[in-house]
């Protein structure tokens, strides 16, 4: 269900070069079911910045009634979300949209995650709910550069990792598609969530597999009434577009046209 | 007596709070949040006589207090709206204001008839100020002599009263509200967005597939006050505000300035539970201004 609710920031941490682990909590994390949801948050009780901005959501835990997002400050928006301290209250609409499925894999088998820089953050959850499962994951994170890596040693202590950057500063050089021609791919699912080119550039590498891709577009509402996040679909499913923040954000692979 | 109630061209409103078109889809999204039958009216999606799969994207982009919208009037088209939204809505004790738009007075005629049979449809909007299309649309609501004709040729077709939707995009805007009040329309609603752009400052890009795009949001509010308090003195039929409303504070200012109803558009983007919050917040502000009703409190500032 989606509620709306002022939730409290327990922790916000730099992890890496404008990069921020923000954690909150409040009853809402209860409704959290799926990896790969995303929150609309407000970041002032002021008329500005005016919309919500849309962050996934990196871990949950319902134990403790917290979530954590990882979200790069950028912007106006995401600079005042930086901003926040603990105790401070942020305005949260959510959980929204439809996740990564974890029951499309069994025990035993392995499962391939690929993120692309901010977009890594969704996978770290889905790991470790796979890992939960009994499934082998296999990540490989693509960053720009050493500075903007984070979560590396989260990743690893759930399954083999490859890091790779675009200029060669930290792990592999060059781009997730340099590193996933080396490997395996003796993997059922995989699952993804980065820049439209690198969603476009797995399902060409994999057309046999089953693949989740989790895309991204600028929102309004966040609920699927204004119609500003629209993607064309291909002849996969029978629907002439598909709405990223209400249909989405995650889709199997071959629905969307990229 | 219900002190919100307002009577209206075949609307009995029990509130004077609407959720403006565009921003409220057909209402099944924000039926999850809370219970439609509390709303005054819903202004739905503008319709066009077949579907419309609109603008490229990016379609929307912030701006200081407002935001920037090129959707394109997508839409399923009269028949899937007909069928399927409309018929779900009946669930829902409100009553529903049909915005209609396309691209020729065929157009408009074509839906405006149809849709306007539907049983829980009380009013039209006629949407003649979108700026997001490349023909049609704003041309209708630009040039007086045409605004005129195509409200006629939309009231003899319509089963309900008639709403003309004006642009702000224009020079006199008094102008277009005296032509569709002598083409007989019941009502009116205005604003629709203000035409505008935004560029990425690094490249000089728009940031915005469209190029331009309409803003709306609390950035226009003091834009579209002043539009509603100029038509209010000038016509006589009654006036539906919007642009820019946010607060409670905003639907008084409306009011006073002359409309009897608001809707709500950008605001149920920012807290989608806005319209029953203003709801149950105007009978105290009421109080608080000595006012009875909602009736008493409309076009107060041209008393004075």
């Amino acid at each position: 269900m989606i509620r709306q609710q002022q939730m409290q920031v327990v922790q916000q941490k730099v992890i890496a070069t404008n990069i921020f682990e923000l954690t909150l909590t409040g009853q809402l994390v209860l409704d959290m079911k799926q990896p790969g949801q995303f929150v609309h948050l407000r970041v002032s009780d002021q008329m500005e910045p005016l919309l919500r901005r849309p962050i996934s959501i990196s871990s949950i835990d319902e134990a403790t009634l917290e979530f954590t997002m990882i979200y790069r400050a950028d912007g106006r928006g995401t600079t005042l979300l930086s901003e926040k301290k603990p105790g401070d209250q942020v305005d949260v609409l959510g959980p929204l949209g439809n996740g990564f499925p974890d029951d499309k894999i069994e025990a035993g088998q392995k499962a391939l995650l690929v993120g692309g820089g901010i977009g890594v953050p969704p996978l770290y959850e889905l790991s470790k709910r796979l890992v939960e499962k009994g499934v082998q994951p296999i990540h490989v994170l693509g960053f720009q550069s050493e500075d903007v890596v984070f979560y590396e040693k989260q990743f690893q202590e759930l399954g083999d990792t490859h890091i790779v950057t675009a200029d060669g500063s930290y792990g592999s050089t060059g781009f997730v598609t340099n590193v996933l021609e080396m490997l395996d791919d003796d993997f059922e699912v995989y699952y993804s969530c980065g820049p439209t080119l690198m969603l476009a550039a797995l399902e060409k590498m994999y057309p046999e597999k089953q693949g989740y891709l989790s895309f991204e577009q600028r929102m309004g509402c966040g609920i699927g009434a204004c119609f500003a996040c629209v993607c064309d679909t291909t002849e996969k499913i029978d629907a002439d577009y598909v709405k990223v923040c209400s249909d989405g954000p995650v889709f199997p692979s071959g629905v969307v046209r990229v | 007596m219900n002190r919100l109630a307002i009577e209206l061209p075949g609307l009995s409103l029990k509130n004077p709070i609407i959720p403006a078109s565009g921003c409220f889809g057909f209402g099944k999204e924000y039926a999850q949040l809370y219970d439609l039958s509390q709303l005054g009216a819903i202004m739905i999606k503008a319709t066009t006589p077949e579907t419309r799969l609109g603008n490229p994207t990016p379609r929307v982009a912030e701006t200081p207090a407002g935001m920037l919208n090129a959707i394109g009037l997508q839409n399923p088209g009269l028949k899937k709206v007909m069928e399927n939204e409309l018929t779900w809505l009946e669930q829902y004790e409100v009553p529903i204001i049909a915005n209609v738009a396309g691209y020729t007075t065929e157009d408009y005629v074509t839906v405006a008839e149809a849709i306007s049979k539907a049983p829980n449809v009380h009013a039209l909007e006629l949407n003649i100020s979108c700026p997001n299309v490349k023909q049609g649309g704003i041309t209708f609501g630009t040039d007086p002599f045409v605004a005129e004709e195509l409200t006629r040729a939309v009231k003899a077709v319509s089963s309900v009263p008639v709403y003309m939707k004006l642009s702000p995009n224009v020079t006199d805007i008094v102008e277009i509200a005296k032509a569709v009040e002598a083409g007989g329309a019941d009502g009116i609603t205005m604003i629709n967005t203000l035409l505008g752009m935004r560029l990425d400052t690094k490249t000089g890009r728009p940031v915005i597939a469209n190029v331009t795009g309409g803003l709306s949001g609390p950035a226009i509010k003091p834009v579209a006050l002043r539009m509603v308090y100029d038509v209010a003195k000038h016509v006589s039929i009654p006036i539906i505000g919007m642009g820019g409303i946010s607060t409670i504070d905003d639907v008084i200012d409306f009011l006073s300035a002359g409309a009897s109803a608001v809707a709500v558009g950008t605001a149920n983007f920012v807290d989608p539970f806005i319209c029953p919050t203003l709801i149950e917040q105007l009978p105290q502000k009421l109080d608080e201004l000595g006012f009875e009703t909602v009736a008493d409190l409309v076009g107060r500032s041209h008393r004075l």
